[in-house]
């Protein structure tokens, strides 16, 4: 199924699988077929890869991995040789300002920006904060309306601390882009950036006395499509949910889901009725329900959602995935991808049907994104 | 004045392959010896203190053998001829 390699270079159509885990960075590579898989890694061996991201906007082929030393800190490192070589800031080039009485903890999410901005890159940090890179990810400045929030006082750090993990955007309008918090909620800009409104209302908050509040909830991801950004869904710490009008409002879809506890999400990249979970069993215990290890799939916007299990364990299953180890690259049919904190990634060429793995033992799989190469 | 600074073998990239360092600028705490070798060696610092210049949380900073977290931190005191050694803290998982 994989073979180790030095990296030798995908070519263009080539499917890359870019793995963060708790102890460095893997790329798996595989032709469109998308049967055969070369392993390269690890990248950051003994570093937390919590963010990593792949960015072909304006001719580039950069890898931008936000890499975590327990002992040194955070950074962000790039690669545009397919991490043959890495360049990286050697100061960290995320910094909170002086005086603002925060550091850096780690970079929770890396989002290269909209198509016709191919030099904006954003970043989500802990503790929770947007940071934005208008040189495709070398130089770094915080997004000083989410920084200067009035509600930062009173948001609360979750399970993985306070952090910002989700960044969505609307390709169509640049003064709109939206976040999530663990545990603030989801918030969203209609001026750039300026200022952000808490748009949370219909997200249950089950860990607090007023269970509706204005901000607070434990939001966990939230996808949108290119194609109708408005339409957006959101996986909660117990809820699943759409909205149809940038979050103004939210309705409840957890149809037929063994759980709607859970923590990834993600948007089939050609169909914006087509989103990909992975239910966990509750709050308490975070492993897959009844042991069977399966993704479940919705075709028509949440109002049903179908088990996806055909090559992947069904007995004896205790595994999670993580709020960013579920991807999909952009192929039709499209791959989707995922992994495990118990180390094992698996790939579908066939949109879910059938699974294949492509790694059993690699370390907490932390993040999964994938890329087609152009 | 003359302090050394010993730097751990993770962070001899960032000091050009140096393991001991000589700050030879008037220091009066260890903060200070930190901050002197910052102007030549930012990205070392970086690695040593948060962008708000506190200590990481597990990197541990010695002055001859005590902890400084067990004296005054960065405020610690400093004479002529000391030793201050940056080492990785045991931690992880």
């Amino acid at each position: 199924m994989t073979s180790p390699t030095r990296n030798s270079g995908p070519a263009a159509g080539d499917v890359l699988v870019l793995v963060g885990t708790m102890k460095g960075a893997f790329i798996f590579s595989s032709d469109k077929s998308r049967r055969k898989w070369k392993v390269d890694g690890p990248h950051f061996p003994g570093e937390a890869v919590y963010s990593i991201a792949y960015d072909s906007r304006g001719g580039r082929t950069r890898t931008l991995v936000g890499a975590h030393s327990n002992h040194w800190g955070s950074t962000i490192r790039l690669s545009d040789d397919f991490g043959r070589s890495w360049t990286g800031p050697e100061r960290q080039a995320v910094r909170f300002p002086e005086g603002s009485g925060l550091s850096l903890a780690q970079v929770w999410q890396i989002t290269p920006g909209r198509a016709d901005e191919p030099d904006v890159v954003w970043c989500g940090v802990e503790p929770a904060a947007l940071f934005e890179s208008r040189d495709a990810g070398e130089s770094w400045a915080p997004v000083k309306g989410l920084l200067e929030h009035e509600h930062r006082p009173k948001w609360m750090p979750g399970g993985g601390g306070l952090c910002l993990h989700t960044i969505v955007s609307d390709p169509k309008d640049r003064q709109r882009m939206a976040i999530a918090i663990s545990t603030a909620g989801f918030y969203r800009t209609d001026d750039g950036g300026k200022s952000w409104r808490a748009r949370n209302n219909g997200v249950r908050a089950v860990f607090l006395p007023n269970k509706y509040p204005e901000f607070g909830q434990c939001v966990h991801k939230v996808v949108n499509h290119p194609s109708r950004p408005e339409r957006l869904f959101l996986q909660n710490h117990w809820g699943l949910y759409r909205s149809d009008d940038w979050g103004e409002s939210w309705q409840d879809i957890a149809n037929g889901v063994p759980s709607d506890f859970g923590f990834a999400m993600q948007m089939h990249p050609h169909d914006p009725d087509t989103v990909y979970i992975v239910p966990i069993q509750s709050d308490e215990f975070r492993v897959v329900p009844d042991g069977k290890l399966r993704v479940y799939r919705t075709r028509d916007a949440g109002k049903s959602w179908q088990p996806l299990a055909s090559g992947l364990p069904q007995q004896q299953a205790f595994e999670n995935v993580l709020r960013d180890g579920l991807t999909a690259d952009s192929h039709d049919p499209a791959g989707i991808y995922f992994g495990t904190r118990g180390g094992k990634l698996f790939g579908s060429a066939d949109e879910g049907e059938s699974w294949q793995e492509l790694a059993d033992a690699l370390p907490p799989i932390c993040c999964v994104k994938a890329a087609v190469v152009s | 004045m003359s302090i050394s600074v010993i730097v751990p073998n993770a962070l001899t990239p960032y000091t050009r392959g140096v393991g001991t360092l000589v700050v030879n600028e008037p220091c009066a705490t260890v903060g200070d010896a930190l901050a002197a070798v910052a102007t030549r060696l930012p990205a070392l610092t970086d690695r040593v203190l948060t962008e708000q210049g506190d200590l990481r949380r597990h990197v541990n900073v010695f002055l001859g053998d005590e902890s400084i977290r067990f004296l005054d931190g960065l405020e610690t005191a400093v004479d002529e001829g000391a030793t201050i050694t940056i080492v990785p803290a045991v931690s992880g998982g």
